[in-house]
């Protein structure tokens, strides 16, 4: 098969200006599961992340997609080193990360954050939006003197949209597409240069995920960010991002770019994802062609055999029981992890 | 078809401390027998309320049906006694809630929950209500429905719930199931299996089906009929190929600007509504859509428009809705000029780089 070259193969020197902001390399965090009462012991592993490799270029944003339980919260997690992964590098900056400690992480932080999809479990109820956007400036030491914090938390409410008198309001006192625009302006405070976005608008009404959407778009713009945008939506991740990954049980099965993969996807599952999503028009949505996908997703305590899609897989054939497909370039740019794909090679 | 379900001016209010809350304010619609009707609008707009009025399942207090008529077949469901109407629940009129985690118990096998139903409304024996169990399992399509009958809630996944839910509502032959947001707590991949099964369900037994959401996209293949819904009152009702191809009122226009399609082309910028909903203690004077609305007039604050008809079987409650086709088309134009094509040209052939942000492992 053809791939083109390849620079990390070549060795481990990543310059800090490589254009790559992010590099993930065979990332694996498995949570183990403990029988007994007094001697614990590791029974079985879920394996929420089992062997994920990709990269984000600075400036752009890398969507992924995927049903619940298929690891795109953990990856996003373990990128920004909220959990310690089991398995893989995670270099930022070209900097490696897995194994900091904690003296070292914290300085690494205030690059790096990220916005939960929950706008109203992720605020603290007992503080003022103002202190809640403000904390982080104090712990980095971003700021001098009072003057000087109070004016950088005004400046941050009107970058996302809200008034600075607000600052003095408890998070209950906004809606929940203000609450998240709050959480938005506390991912900003520190100047980070990526931000983790898991599922920020899936907990919003659709006339409310718009302002966000473009929010976060016109952010981007102005601060020069990158982003992860984690989303099950894939209308509003293909509007959002340049490319786009699709993950199932732990795995990454397709990424391209976000036209191509819409317009040409490789992978049976992208496809299934593709025609499960209603289109908000009867007499279009009634010619389009359905893969109804039969049963569920498997267990990640005991992922099937092969490719972890087979089970559900409409094109399955035996030796997919057998081999598990590795994520290779199909197209110049689109990687797919299918055996069947066009122009996958042998395997 | 023979009206099956007839509400008029229908006013549900919650009486909180910090005042009235008009959460349904009004609102008349009608569904024939075997129909579906899709109940639209965001959080807080009353669609929910609405529905739970028809089950007389409003938690009073804080919240009491103040006026209205609700024609059920040949009765009116707010005058008829407790008894009645619990026959009536469950029996005739069934309902499938959101979160089919909360909403069955969890203590109890699903064997229990079914046949409950059934003994209930049937006079079915336990042996004869646990075999119709299993057979309205294997309806809904769960596998193994001998073994799965005999397990708990937890043992099942969210679609399978699901599905032991659209059982139990079906399981009294219903002449109206009401699903309140059926989907909205499933993956895409099942939201797809759980609507095509209620939609060929509803069908095959000639139930007339009403589903509450707040995604216009759900119920784009399914819905015979739509209500919009915002704060309190339907804004717009019509065909469901009628309001999509030709919405007349804003806030419908603005529901389907603001998502993102995956059949067109990208755009540059999404179109949202801009604003927030009102508070529904402190109504505004006119028209409640008027300060997100980008079409207001004059009028708009003065006086609340009624529905009224604008074509065959299309109402719809704006001052300006005879306009709104040109409105709509001047907005594409302008949104056009300022980006310099509305949209982007598909696919897009993005200058390919070297691509070398991938690791192939054979590489």
């Amino acid at each position: 098969m053809t791939t083109t070259p390849d620079v990390q193969s070549q060795g481990n020197a990543q310059s800090p200006d490589s254009e790559n902001l992010v590099e993930v390399k065979d990332l694996k965090m498995y949570f183990p599961v403990s029988s007994g009462l007094l001697f614990q012991r590791t029974v079985a592993n879920i394996k929420a992340v089992d062997g994920v490799t990709f990269n984000i270029k600075r400036g752009e944003t890398l969507g992924l997609v995927g049903e619940s339980g298929c690891g795109k919260t953990t990856t996003g997690r373990c990128i920004l080193q909220l959990y310690n992964p089991t398995e893989g590098s995670i270099t930022f900056d070209g900097k490696e990360m897995v194994g900091l400690g904690s003296r070292q992480l914290r300085a690494m932080r205030r690059e790096m954050q990220v916005i939960f999809q929950d706008p109203y479990s992720s605020l603290n109820p007992r503080m003022t939006a103002g202190n809640i956007i403000g904390e982080p400036l104090v712990v980095h030491g971003l700021v001098d003197s009072k003057a000087e914090y109070k004016e950088r938390v005004a400046d941050l409410l009107q970058n996302v949209g809200l008034n600075p008198y607000m600052a003095d309001r408890f998070p209950h006192e906004f809606s929940g597409g203000q609450r998240q625009r709050i959480g938005v302006a506390r991912a900003l405070s520190v100047s980070p240069k990526f931000i983790v976005a898991d599922e920020p608008v899936s907990a919003l009404d659709v006339s409310i995920q718009a302002q966000i959407v473009n929010l976060l778009e016109d952010l981007q713009d102005e601060f020069n960010l990158t982003y992860l945008f984690i989303a099950h939506d894939l209308s509003v991740v293909r509007h959002i991002s340049d490319r786009v990954g699709v993950m199932y049980l732990g795995h990454i099965v397709e990424m391209a770019d976000r036209n191509e993969i819409y317009v040409n996807p490789s992978h049976p599952y992208t496809k299934a994802l593709l025609s499960a999503v209603p289109i908000p028009d009867p007499v279009i949505d009634a010619q389009r062609e359905r893969v109804l996908l039969t049963g569920e997703v498997p267990s990640p305590l005991n992922p099937p055999s092969g490719c972890v899609f087979h089970p559900r897989c409409p094109i399955a054939t035996d030796d997919c029981a057998q081999v598990t497909p590795e994520l290779r370039e199909v197209e110049t740019g689109h990687w797919s992890a299918c055996i069947r794909a066009d122009g996958y090679g042998a395997y | 078809m023979p009206n099956l379900l007839e509400v008029k001016d229908l006013k549900t209010y919650f009486y909180t401390y910090e005042g009235v809350v008009k959460a349904v304010d009004g609102v008349s619609y009608e569904l024939e027998e075997g129909e579906t009707l899709g109940l639209v609008g965001e959080s807080g707009c009353g669609k929910s309320v609405s529905a739970l009025s028809v089950m007389r399942l409003i938690p009073d207090p804080p919240g009491r049906i103040v006026n209205g008529e609700i024609q059920f077949e040949d009765e009116d469901i707010l005058k008829i006694d407790m008894d009645d109407m619990r026959r009536i629940r469950g029996g005739k009129i069934a309902m499938v809630f959101q979160e089919p985690m909360t909403s069955l118990n969890p203590v109890l096998t699903v064997e229990k929950q079914l046949a409950e139903t059934l003994e209930l409304h049937k006079g079915m024996t336990k042996a004869e209500a646990r075999r119709e169990g299993e057979d309205l399992l294997a309806r809904v399509g769960i596998p193994d429905p001998d073994k799965r009958i005999k397990q708990y809630p937890h043992q099942f996944s969210g679609g399978m719930r699901q599905r032991v839910m659209i059982a139990m509502a079906l399981s009294c032959n219903p002449k109206l199931i009401i699903a309140d947001e059926p989907t909205t707590a499933l993956d895409v991949t099942i939201q797809a299996q759980i609507l095509e099964l209620m939609k060929s369900l509803t069908t095959e037994f000639g139930v007339a089906l009403i589903v509450i959401t707040h995604n216009l996209g759900v119920v784009a293949r399914y819905a015979d009929r739509m209500n919009i819904m915002y704060a309190g009152r339907i804004i717009e009702r019509g065909s469901a190929r009628e309001i999509y191809a030709n919405p007349r009122h804003p806030y419908t226009v603005g529901l389907l600007r603001s998502v993102p399609r995956l059949d067109l082309p990208r755009r540059t910028r999404l179109d949202p509504i801009e604003g927030q909903p009102p508070d529904l203690v402190n109504l505004p004077v006119g028209c409640s859509f008027r300060a997100r609305c980008r079409w207001a007039i004059d009028k708009c604050a003065l006086e609340a428009p009624e529905l009224a008809p604008i074509g065959e079987g299309h109402l719809s409650a704006c001052w300006r809705a005879d306009e709104l086709g040109d409105l709509i088309k001047e907005l594409v134009e302008a949104e056009a000029r300022e980006y310099g094509t509305d949209i982007e040209p598909t696919p897009a052939p993005e200058p390919v780089a070297p691509q070398d942000n991938q690791v192939g492992e054979d590489g």
